[in-house]
This record gives C-alpha cells, structure tokens and sequence, in this order.
C-alpha cells in the first residue's frame, strides 16, 4: 500500500532535522500515527529497515504511538472513544459526530547523537 | 538529545501541493480531483461531463491508475486533453506526480481540470494534490455502509456523488441511511444522486460545476 512513499517522506522529514542540529547518528524516531491513517507500521519498518542503510539513521529504533480515534457529540458535546466504528454518542445516543483524534501521522520527535 | 520535530510526515508532499493549487490557481483552472472505490464510476462520470459540457467549457483530464492506460484512451476520444499518471504500484496520486502531469498540460485552455485518482478509499484521502475541490463517489451496489468503513475519505470530501440510482430497485442501498451517515461526518457536504447511465440527476452535477466555475 502507501508506506513505501510514507517511508520516503519520513526519512527525508528526519535527515532534515537531524542535519539542523549537526547530528551525527539518529538513534530513535518516535512517530504519532492516528488509528484512522490506515498506516501499517510493520511494513513502514520493514522498508525503513532498507531504506535507511547506509544513512545516519540505520539502525535507528521506529517508535509509534497510536491515538485512538475520538469523536465530539454535536448534540450534547461529549468527547468520546470511537470504537469498531460505532459513530454513536454513549452519553445522548445522537450520531451527530465530528472527528477529533485519530487522522494523525506526523513525526513527535527524533533522538540524535 | 532529543530534539522536537512535530511535523507532519506527509508535510513536503503538503507543500508541493500548495504550489500545484498556485499553479492552477494562476491559470483559472478548476479542478475536480475525483476518488471512489474501482469501478463507481468516476470515468464513467467524467465521460458524461465532457458530453455534456462540450463546446461550453474546456476540459482537461488527468487520468491515475497503477498500470494501465484504458481511461486515459477512452477520454482522449473524446477530443480533450489528457495525460496518464501510472503510478507504478502506488495506490493514490501524489502531489509531485500531478505536478508532472500538469507540467504537460496546456493549462492556460484548460478552465475545468479533472483528476481521476486511483480507485481506493483510503490512501487518496491522505495525500493531498492541489484540486480545488474533492469529489467522492459511492454507487449503490457497494452498499451505503461505506462511509463509516472509511470515514476520512468522507471527511475530506467536498461533494459525494451516489451514482448508480438506476439500480436502486435491484440493490440493497438505503438512500436516507447514506445521507445521514455522510452528513453526519460531515455537516458541510453536498450530497447528488446520479445515474452516468440513464443522465438522471447529471443536470444538478453540472449546475454545481457551472456554479463552481463562475465563482472561481
Ligand atoms: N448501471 C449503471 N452502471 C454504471 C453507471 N455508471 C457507471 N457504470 C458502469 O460501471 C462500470 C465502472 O465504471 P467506471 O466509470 O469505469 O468506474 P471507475 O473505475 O470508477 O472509473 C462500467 O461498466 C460502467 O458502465 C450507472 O450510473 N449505472
Ligand atoms: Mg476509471
Ligand atoms: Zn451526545
């Protein structure tokens, strides 16, 4: 699917602030993904793991730390978990929901040597 | 040391798409980037379109798909420009290759610019590519519980066309069911029933367009 170009945005977006700060070697990567980016992180690493050979973040640990998708009650503004795709208020019952967590994909942080 | 980076991983493919819309922007050129399941019916629409708009408005297509280049043929026959983006094994467009695609195009004749994205609901929602609008398509033999299978397709979405209609009396597709769970996640949408087949409801599509067109 569309991890290899989301592994090739990722490891231009690191050497970008990696080479900022002059670092030498990338040890870590820890990466925000929503539950709804449809993102599939064994085979981000497993194109990760090829992709970065010979570069300063070979070897480098991918960190991923999953948001659950959330919603907002229109009617009673309730925040709530969106599980197994029930888009249904546990507080009014409305249906009447909006997106508030879970379409992330963005990089939190890098650890350099 | 860690040092924060709070960018989006998809943040350069963002900007180049920015300058795609500058581009178009520049240009007067529309655009339309279409996204549905395979076979919903975006060539079929986009066929019907240039139909009916021929000699009105000058169109332009740009045609994603993995491999092959059936549409792009079929279209072109149609006596419009078109260019065919295979995306060799990607499942969506990106900025950059509508940003080749538009470098061969003459924008400056074009004033109505579709782009059939390829057949998939879930990666061509996150890959932005400059258009001015989002248009996604549903067709009743799918069923009407796709939008909350993939519902970031839905909220991205600025108008969904439910083609098909003249299969309604075959299919299991609840109308009102549809509309209240798109609109649902997404207050703002337009919503068109259509048929490519019979033209029933194609008028409505084309007066949004025309609307579209006039603002522009
Ligand atoms: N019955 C019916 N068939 C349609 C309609 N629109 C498209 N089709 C058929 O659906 C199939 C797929 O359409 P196509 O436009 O190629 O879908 P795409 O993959 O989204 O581009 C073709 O066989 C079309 O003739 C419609 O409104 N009604
Ligand atoms: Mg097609
Ligand atoms: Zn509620």
């Amino acid at each position: 699917m569309h991890e290899l170009a989301i592994t090739q945005a990722l490891i231009g977006l690191v050497k970008e602030h990696a080479e900022k700060v002059g670092a030498k070697k990338v040890e870590r990567i820890n990466v925000v993904v929503g539950e709804l980016s449809g993102f599939v992180g064994q085979s981000v690493e497993f194109y990760f793991d090829q992709m970065s050979a010979g570069t300063i973040m070979e070897d480098a640990k991918l960190s991923f730390k999953t948001i659950p998708m959330a919603g907002r009650c229109r009617d009673c503004s309730k925040e709530f978990d969106i599980k197994e795709m029930d888009w249904t208020c546990p507080s009014c019952k409305g249906s009447s929901i909006e997106l508030v967590r879970g379409n992330e994909l963005f990089v939190e942080s890098i650890e350099v040597d | 040391m860690e040092i924060k980076v709070l960018k989006d991983i998809l943040s350069a493919n963002d900007q180049i798409a920015q300058e795609n819309r500058q581009l178009l922007d520049s240009n007067g050129v529309f655009t339309v980037n279409v996204m549905s399941s395979p076979g919903a019916g975006k060539t079929s629409l986009i066929l019907e379109t240039i139909r009916r708009l021929k000699g009105a408005v000058q169109i332009g297509v740009i045609e994603g798909d993995i491999s092959s280049s059936i549409d792009a043929e079929t279209i072109g026959k149609e006596g419009v420009p078109v260019i065919q983006i295979n995306t060799g094994g990607e499942c969506h467009l990106d900025a950059s290759m509508t940003y080749r695609a538009l470098s061969n195009l003459p924008l400056q004749d074009i004033e109505l610019l579709f782009i059939e994205n390829v057949g998939n609901l879930i990666c061509t929602a996150e890959f932005a590519i400059g258009a001015h609008k989002n248009l996604v398509i549903s067709s009743t033999p799918e069923g009407f519980d796709k939008p909350l299978k993939y519902p970031l397709m839905f909220t991205v979405a600025d108008i969904v066309l439910i083609n098909k209609i003249d299969l309604l009396p075959h299919v299991n597709f609840d109308t009102d069911a549809y509309k209240k769970t798109v609109k649902n996640l997404n207050e703002s949408v337009e919503i068109f029933e259509v048929s490519c087949t019979t033209g029933q409801g194609i008028d409505r599509w084309l007066s949004w367009l025309q609307n579209q067109l006039r603002n522009r």
